[in-house]
């Protein structure tokens, strides 16, 4: 098998949000409004001052509250059911961001364990020089967050609370800290 | 559950960390309060992250790939084709995937309301282009060669020209956003956002190659960018059908 070695990363700088540039008017809408079920989850990336980052770009991945995905790499079969699964959204000025979605369904794993509802979540930013992927959990999955593999992997308590975003009052809220005492799980893959 | 959930087989998308940067790079400083400063911890590679938004040709507009016709009139600068294949680390290419590039004007220029450069606007120059690839992971797009430009970084500091590029492929793993850059540029040797790339190989790959044979004559110049996203190792079940 030939292997080629890979592109290399670099910043999305400060700019990808020309006008009609990479943030999408119905970005945010991972599904329409209206849509049964629909949760606003809402949040704010901090830089290690504790400042706004404004200019970032947050991206969201999941399966459909079903747990499919309309993949051809999804061995259990592709299953198209109308479902984008993907969200993108820039920070504003106040380095705050949002998405509406729908919580997506539990996944097996190839050893036998169940995960948790998830997003996979990518943040882009003028000085991050490679993209940054953390994770989101809903609150309202205690038991299925407790047996979730990647959640247990994390051992320090606030880490792993730094996953889950909190229920407030007609939605969820998801900050994301790159550095400081608050910083956010952030994964390799 | 049935049998067949239970023996679900998952391909994994190899790292390639020797060809990318580090996160905390001291010469490039708004990494400073950016980078997180704790370890990443590993994230298996199941099924969110072994699929991945399909997004196709229905987010491109008709000119969307030619970023010289999207005004009423032509942008000032020098006309390039900008063409490649998009491939995974085992060669294969990458069919109907989304490209997206955004870029500044041939002044230096991004019509973006934070930039302050004292460099002119081009009515005529969004700087922004989209394609989705064809059956054989090709794109092409048509565009000015972007200006170099200043930034606060360092003292008299620039950064070579240079194109944004985005990608998808196909799965969550293998999201890339990247830079082009242009061959022997001189500024190369002071960016430090091109030089966080420690592998000398690894960076000359950022760097687009003149091709004089897809120059289109009396026309526009033609610069080739390839772009090499991981690749999945062969899963256990193409093993034993191989």
């Amino acid at each position: 098998m030939t292997t080629l070695e890979t592109t290399p990363s670099q910043t999305v700088g400060p700019f990808f949000a020309l006008p009609d540039g990479l943030p999408w008017p119905d970005g945010p809408d991972v599904v329409p409004d209206g849509t049964p079920g629909a949760v606003v989850i809402s949040g704010r990336l901090l830089d290690g001052a504790g400042d706004p980052v404004p200019d970032a770009l947050i991206e969201t991945w999941q399966a459909s509250p079903g747990g499919r995905f309309a993949h051809p790499d999804d061995p259990r079969g592709a299953v198209d059911e109308g479902f984008r699964g993907f969200g993108r959204c820039a920070t504003d000025p106040e380095g705050a961001f949002w998405f509406r979605t729908v919580k997506p369904g539990p996944l097996p794993t190839p050893d036998g364990r169940v995960e948790a509802p998830h997003l996979d979540v990518t943040v882009l930013a003028r000085g991050l020089l490679q993209r940054l992927v953390t994770r989101l959990y809903f609150p309202d999955e205690p038991v299925a967050n407790a047996a979730d593999p990647v959640l247990s992997s994390v051992e320090d308590p606030a880490a792993r609370e730094s996953l889950i975003a909190r229920a407030t009052g007609g939605g969820l809220r998801f900050d994301i800290h790159l550095q400081g005492d608050h910083e956010t799980a952030f994964f390799a893959i | 559950m049935t049998a067949e959930i239970s023996r679900l087989v998952l391909p994994t998308y190899r790292r390639d960390d020797a060809s990318h940067p580090p996160l905390d790079f001291a010469g490039y400083t708004s990494t400073a309060l950016r980078a997180p400063t704790r370890p990443l911890r590993p994230l298996p590679q199941w099924l969110t992250e072994i699929t991945g938004p399909v997004l196709g040709r229905d987010r491109v507009g008709a000119l969307d790939h030619d970023l010289t016709r999207q005004h009423d009139g032509e942008p000032l600068g020098e006309r390039i084709v900008v063409s490649g294949r998009i491939l995974d680390a085992n060669g294969r290419p990458v069919p109907d995937t989304l490209v997206e590039v955004w870029q500044a004007n041939a002044s230096g220029r991004y019509a973006h309301a934070v930039d302050r450069h004292d460099a002119p606007l081009d009515p005529n120059f969004s700087g922004v282009g989209r394609t989705v690839t064809d059956a054989d992971g090709d794109y092409r797009f048509v565009t000015i060669k972007p200006g170099s430009y200043p930034w606060r970084n360092h003292d008299n500091a620039w950064r070579p020209a240079h194109i944004h590029f985005s990608l998808f492929g196909t799965a969550f793993t293998q999201r890339l956003v990247t830079q082009m850059y242009f061959p022997g540029d001189p500024l190369f040797a002071q960016d430090p956002i091109y030089n966080a790339i420690r592998d000398e190989r690894a960076r000359e790959r950022m760097v687009s190659r003149f091709d004089l044979d897809s120059t289109v004559p009396e026309w526009a110049l033609s610069y080739r960018f390839d772009i090499v996203l991981r690749g999945p190792d062969a899963t256990p079940f193409e093993e034993d059908h191989a």
